[in-house]
């Protein structure tokens, strides 16, 4: 099933859907498929696939010592692609974008569709350097998605919404990924703004951590994208067994979240 | 159709795109803060007043114009019997002692301009991290310099100024410790807090407009030097020689010879131990096509397209891109890009200090070393202009450290 399709049966269900974050390589390869199986076990919709970048500019600390670690264990690209082979939900890689000009636009988005995937993330792409990686993607029925920002003008959430297929991610905050103690109040803005300019399914990331934020957000959003909670879970565990287990645990509480939502929402 | 290409002027070219390089490869978050960026930057250049403001400050603040010296004694030590005339563009005598100045000081006035308060910036060497803060100072800004752990060991002394001056000095530790961290780390702080911060990057590096922009704010340098030197040797130089780090005073000195078609331009890239030993910081010469801090660019990287550390004796070139502008001079073939090996910068920079009196920093000296192979190459009738960019006294530990000259013996 495609994203937006998930994304929509689980709206059909009254609830928003959970998309979970894992780079790929962490703790090892092995590791990481696993428990982005055990995220979707635990209720994760859809899956966004990270590739590790030795300058992850819009991550914070907590990422990035997960994603060092991955390069440190030799991750690359082609692991990407195993993950979204095995991962079990329909799986979107998310990547800086240096990695796939490197490996080559066309060649990545052939070798993406051949592993099932649904699409790409750009979150340092913007649409207006993306030709390239557009006409690849329609050429191989990828879903291409986006990110709005609070700064952005209602010429460029246009812009954004024309150029992507699948849904729309909105940044919830001007800063990089990690856990915060609140939600923004610039979300439920942002997603008020990119609705006016879309009929695309609104996911919100950046910031949300826990099943009452989840809950929280699926109030006006039609998608949790959650990350950095599923990496420390991981990275604190003491073995990869608990690790797992732990992973598994946060997706049952968040998949609790995005549904609490739609019981107040329904009263 | 080449007739057509060759009477299109270089100069004035500006961005986002230099041929296939360039670009704005950011997050959406940034999209808006670098619209307003182009347009306060176009605006401010094209009005009288904030030029003329610039220009005072120039003139009564950094030491413009700053001076030519020629430099006959290492001519001849590098040249031997029949040496070419080699000229010194002196940027090591501006206020702070480099030209990062001139882009430091027109940012922060932009800064103002815009109505913001804060500015942040990245430094390796320091002297980008001297500028700013002391721009900051000047025009009452907040300023925090991002900067490797690393460096701040090996430019302690910058370290200091900076504090002294006002300024947070964040310890970077993530990845290599170095310049390419320091501007990770200023771009996550950037993407926080853009409603109030500028990002003074400090070369011509990075998304566009800051490639035209700081090129802009440092064409200062060669519009000078052109000047001089019809002054004192009454032509143009045969070759123009300038140290490459991110790129910003080499295409400074540059850009006024652009369409010069006799006018050789060289850019001395680091080679660390040697680009054949991979530990280097030569990105034309020796990296691949990339993306790095939101351009495309020549970048030292792996097969999947990681970057790869860098490597010089100099903080200052110790980076693992280039700017686009220059990327596209060598596509082109308008200007020439070699490497200099570490020994081969640090004899030039012992050299100067021996034969004319000047302590340059270990970032100019590899375009001492540059100016030195081109001299022996032009001969007598030669004239080789180089952008002494900065001056050593921040890199006197290193140099006491590489000459042995702490110790209790001569350190001959
Ligand atoms: C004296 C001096 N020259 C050159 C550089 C290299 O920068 P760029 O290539 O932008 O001129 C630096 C950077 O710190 C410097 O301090």
């Amino acid at each position: 099933m495609s994203a937006r399709a998930t994304i929509e049966r689980a709206k059909s269900e009254g609830r928003a859907a959970l998309i979970g974050y894992l780079p790929v390589g962490f703790p090892d390869v092995a590791t990481s498929v696993a428990a982005m199986r055990a995220m979707v076990a635990g209720g994760v919709d859809v899956l966004e696939v990270g590739l590790p970048y030795s300058d992850p500019l819009m991550d914070g600390p907590l990422i990035q010592r997960a994603t060092e670690a991955a390069l440190v264990g030799g991750a690359t690209p082609a692991d990407g692609f195993t993950a979204v082979r095995e991962a079990g939900a329909p799986a979107l890689v998310m990547t800086y974008w240096t990695l796939v000009d490197r490996y080559g636009v066309a060649r990545f988005a052939a070798d993406l569709a051949a592993a099932g995937g649904a699409g790409m993330i750009t979150p340092d792409l913007i649409p207006d350097e993306a030709a390239g990686w557009h006409a690849a993607a329609d050429e191989h029925g990828l879903d291409r998605v986006h990110l709005v920002a609070p700064t952005s003008t209602p010429e460029r959430l246009a812009l954004a919404a024309r150029s992507s297929r699948g849904f729309l991610y909105a940044a919830s905050l001007m800063g990089v990924t990690g856990e915060r103690d609140l939600v923004s109040t610039t979300a439920k803005d942002l997603v008020a703004r990119t609705k006016e300019v879309t009929d695309l399914p609104v996911c919100v990331g950046l910031g949300v951590g826990t099943g009452a934020q989840a809950a929280e957000v699926a109030g006006f959003a039609d998608g949790v994208i959650v990350g950095s909670a599923f990496v420390r879970a991981l990275m604190d565990a003491p073995d990869r067994a608990s690790g797992l287990a732990a992973v598994e645990a946060v997706a049952r509480e968040l998949a609790a979240g995005v549904r609490k939502a739609a019981s107040v929402a329904a009263t | 159709m080449h007739a057509q290409a060759a009477r299109t002027p270089l100069t004035g070219r500006t961005g986002p795109y230099f041929g296939r390089f360039g670009g704005r490869f950011i997050p959406e978050a940034l999209v808006a803060a670098l619209e307003e960026l182009d347009a306060a930057y176009r605006d401010a250049l094209a009005e009288p007043e904030f030029m003329g403001r610039l220009d005072e400050l120039h003139r009564t603040y950094v030491g413009r114009p700053s001076l030519i010296t020629e430099a006959p004694r290492f001519a001849r030590h590098a040249g031997g019997r029949a040496p070419a005339r080699i000229l010194l563009k002196r940027e090591d005598l501006n206020h702070t002692g480099s030209h990062k100045i001139n882009n430091a000081i027109g940012q922060a006035l932009l800064t103002l301009r815009m109505g913001k308060t804060r500015v942040i910036a990245e430094t390796g060497a320091g002297q980008h991290g001297v500028a700013t803060a002391t721009a900051a100072a000047l025009l009452g800004l907040d300023a925090v310099v991002y900067m490797g752990e690393v460096d701040m060991r090996r430019q302690a002394l910058n370290v200091v100024r900076m504090r002294l001056l006002g300024a947070e000095v964040i310890p970077v530790t993530s990845g290599s410790r170095t310049l390419k961290d320091a501007m990770n780390e200023a771009m996550r702080d950037w993407v926080t807090n853009v409603e109030n911060t500028h990002y003074l990057i400090g070369s011509a590096a990075g998304p566009h407009p800051f490639p035209t922009m700081v090129r802009e704010l440092q064409q200062v340098i060669g519009v000078e030097a052109r000047r001089q030197t019809l002054a004192l040797a009454g032509r143009l130089p045969d070759v123009v020689c300038a140290c490459v780090g991110g790129g910003s005073n080499a295409i400074g000195i540059f850009h006024a010879f652009l369409d010069d078609p006799e006018v050789e331009l060289v850019g001395l890239e680091a080679g660390g131990d040697g680009v054949e030993t991979g530990r280097h910081a030569a990105s034309v010469s020796g990296g691949g096509l990339g993306i790095l801090h939101g351009t495309r660019t020549f970048v030292l990287q792996d097969a999947h397209g990681q970057t790869v550390e860098s490597h010089s004796i100099s903080a200052g070139l110790d980076y693992p891109g280039v700017g686009p502008q220059h990327a596209w001079l060598h596509d082109i073939g308008r200007a020439r890009y070699a490497s200099v090996p570490d020994a081969e910068a640090m004899e030039a920079f012992a050299l100067l200090c021996r034969t004319e009196g000047i302590i340059p920093a270990i970032e100019s000296a590899h375009a001492l070393a540059g100016a030195i192979r081109e001299g022996r190459r032009l001969g007598p009738d030669g004239i080789v202009l180089v952008n002494l960019s900065g001056r050593g006294d921040k890199d006197v530990d290193t140099a006491a450290r590489y000459f042995g000259l702490l110790g209790e013996g001569s350190g001959e």
